[in-house]
């Protein structure tokens, strides 16, 4: 035991002293969280929209102010002509035209119906698809309103109510993800480093002819960095509620435990690299380009593991960070508990028990 | 029992491309300070690996302390010291640091061993504090000695400790290795400083894997066959040109400031070199006979070989 904690505290020497560990463990994680949480949303905020009003009058108004009002846009000018809307696009940043024709406000009242003309930047088909909808939304809200106030005949209406994300906040969906990611790439790249450190400077040899047990100096080069971890995790999730403004609808300490069993899945993930190369540069890359890559893609915060075929999703089923996306979202925007869970819980822990074993097992008690 | 013992040990690299040990035989008495002499790529550091367990030697069977290196593996781990060619200690963790966290690692203190490490620790202790990355070569030594020595081994395993020492320190060195003897711990120490194995109780001298000559050094001294000469003249280069041709030399090599002679037939041989040389206009000639070195003995029996 006693050399057990000595074993942990030397690796934590190695942690503290080793400035570029040190920015890599708490750096990285935080840097990774805001520029995933804001670079990586659906959602299209200020965009610059013209509108052209041929009524001026009251229903008009109210309409602009509306959409003036909406944080998604932006109106940057009028346009006295509908002819000029096409110039207006060809400049680039314009990405919608709302063309009100004359009469709008009586055609509304008296008619009981009016039209209004959306004209979108198709280029790029997601965006415009998207900004047609909040437009639409706005004036749908708009229609609502005048039939409270007026009374008027009963109409169909379609609802669609967006459950769990009513906003349709595009971090949402994100943040169990990217936070998926983080924990996953950090860990595994600081502990596939970590025994092939020694290996690479040749303290190796030296702690070889000595009493040292391999499965101890295995589960003591993962503690350090499962506390250190920890620690990371609270940083990640507080950023995620207090920066991202990520709610978390369950169990605050389902979802620490459950991220704990990611991290000591990649810790394990982490010893299997280190146990199995011969450089750290070796493992590092190994790390990286072998972690990145099948976490963006199966995790699926970025692409639907739905529309994927058949065989990348049986792949997917590999991928830890998958089933601990399953389980964050779950608790985060469901607030389910381990009930709904356990099944992908009970998964994790058996990738946990296999990844640990191989990498004892591969721990080689001799240098060739 | 003899403290280390090997039979007829073979290892080969690269699918037995590379004989890096060949059929080694060879034992140390319990006690014995004994030198491995050899230049690199003797064979020198796969043998003190297949001694600390660390490879598996592919013939042959080696024990130490009466454990067996394959079969007893985790026993010789605990009885040994071993301190390997290159340093092997953590860069980042000061002196006391690293010696606490091996002496942890054997399950002992510093404390329970003090008296035996005091005499080296001593000289590195006002560096205590300071990371062992930063310490100078000498200094790096003898912390790595402390720390093969802080659990009391009963066999001492060093790898060339004195490759990239001055000449000071390895005095020093070599002078604690000698105190440790005292103290009843085996020695077997390996280093490619040929006026090293004078200071050794007994020697094997190897090249390439293969054992050239066991005994102490005065024995393998004694057992040069010929008569030795130094000579030595102001055109230095040419005059080992000019031996090297005349045809009653057996082998003539530069050493130093003077060049080393060995005749075919001892007799007259001498007089008639000097004359030749003479007639050769070589000027300031010095000539005397002398005791072989360790270095001599080497040549002489790789020549043999």
């Amino acid at each position: 035991m006693k050399q057990f904690l000595a074993f942990i505290r030397k690796e934590f020497y190695h942690v503290f002293r080793d400035s570029k560990t040190l920015l890599m463990l708490f750096g990285l994680p935080i840097v990774l969280i805001i520029l995933f949480g804001f670079a990586l949303t659906n959602e299209i905020k200020n965009s610059k929209i013209m509108v052209c009003d041929l009524a001026k009058d009251e229903a008009s108004k109210a309409l602009i102010d509306k959409l003036e009002a909406n944080k998604n846009f932006q109106v940057a000018g009028l346009l006295a002509n509908p002819n000029q809307a096409e110039a207006a696009f060809r400049k680039g940043d314009i990405k919608l035209v709302i063309i009100f024709p004359e009469n709008f406000n009586e055609d509304l009242l008296h008619l009981k119906q009016a039209q209004v003309q959306i004209q979108a930047d198709a280029s790029d088909p997601n965006t415009a698809n998207t900004l047609t909808n909040y437009a639409t939304n706005i004036i749908r809200n708009y229609q609502q309103d005048l039939v409270l106030n007026n009374q008027a005949p009963l109409r169909i209406e379609t609802s669609v109510r967006m459950i769990y994300n009513p906003e349709l906040k595009g971090t949402t969906n994100f943040v169990p993800g990217v936070i998926a990611l983080v924990l996953l790439l950090i860990c595994v790249l600081m502990t596939s480093v970590s025994i092939v450190r020694e290996k690479e400077k040749g303290t190796m040899e030296v702690l070889l002819v000595s009493p040292l047990n391999p499965i101890m100096v295995i589960i003591a080069k993962a503690v350090p960095y499962l506390m250190l971890s920890l620690i990371n995790l609270t940083v990640v999730i507080l950023l995620s509620i207090f920066l991202l403004k990520m709610p978390i609808n369950g169990s605050i300490f389902l979802l620490f435990f459950e991220s704990t069993l990611l991290i000591i899945t990649a810790l394990s993930l982490g010893l299997l690299i280190s146990n199995s190369t011969d450089s750290q540069q070796q493992a590092m890359l190994l790390s990286l380009m072998g972690m990145l890559i099948p976490v963006m893609l199966f995790t699926g915060f970025l692409f639907p593991l739905e529309n994927m075929p058949l065989p990348l999703q049986v792949i997917s089923n590999l991928v830890p960070s998958k089933w601990y996306y399953i389980i964050a979202k779950a608790i985060m925007i469901k607030g389910l508990g381990i009930t709904a869970i356990w099944k992908e819980t009970l998964i994790l822990i058996g990738m946990t028990l296999v990844l640990l074993t191989i990498s004892i097992r591969k721990f080689k008690i001799r240098l060739a | 029992m003899p403290a280390v013992e090997l039979q007829s040990i073979s290892k080969t690299y690269n699918n037995g491309e590379l004989k890096a040990v060949n059929e080694v035989s060879f034992s140390v008495k319990k006690g014995e300070l004994f030198g491995l002499i050899g230049p690199d790529g003797a064979g020198k550091t796969s043998i003190f690996r297949i001694l600390t367990t660390l490879l598996l030697p592919e013939q042959g069977q080696a024990s130490v302390v009466g454990y067996d290196v394959v079969k007893d593996y985790k026993e010789i781990r605990k009885k040994v010291g071993y301190m390997p060619g290159k340093f092997s200690l953590y860069q980042d963790l000061s002196v006391q640091e690293n010696l606490e966290f091996f002496a942890t690692v054997f399950g002992t203190t510093i404390e329970a061993n003090y008296d035996l490490i005091r005499d080296i620790y001593i000289q590195i202790e006002p560096f205590r504090h300071r990371r062992a990355g930063k310490l100078s070569g000498g200094m790096k030594q003898k912390l790595a000695l402390c720390c093969a020595l802080i659990h009391r081994p009963e066999v001492l395993l060093l790898d060339e400790p004195t490759t990239g020492v001055d000449t000071v320190s390895r005095k020093e060195f070599w002078e604690m290795l000698k105190r440790l003897k005292q103290e009843g711990i085996t020695i077997l120490v390996s280093t490619p400083y040929m006026d090293e194995a004078t200071l050794c109780e007994r020697i094997a001298l190897i090249e390439t894997g293969n054992i050239l000559s066991i005994d102490t050094p005065e024995g393998i001294i004694r057992q040069f066959p010929k008569l030795l000469y130094a000579i030595k003249a102001a055109r230095m280069s040419q005059l080992l040109r000019d031996i090297r041709q005349y045809p009653e030399v057996d082998s003539c090599h530069a050493f130093g400031e003077f060049h080393h002679i060995t005749f075919r037939q001892n007799e007259d041989a001498l007089a008639k070199l000097l004359g030749h040389l003479q007639n050769l206009q070589h000027q300031g000639l010095e000539i005397k006979a002398i005791t072989p070195t360790i270095e001599d003995c080497f040549i002489n029996l790789l020549a043999k070989a």
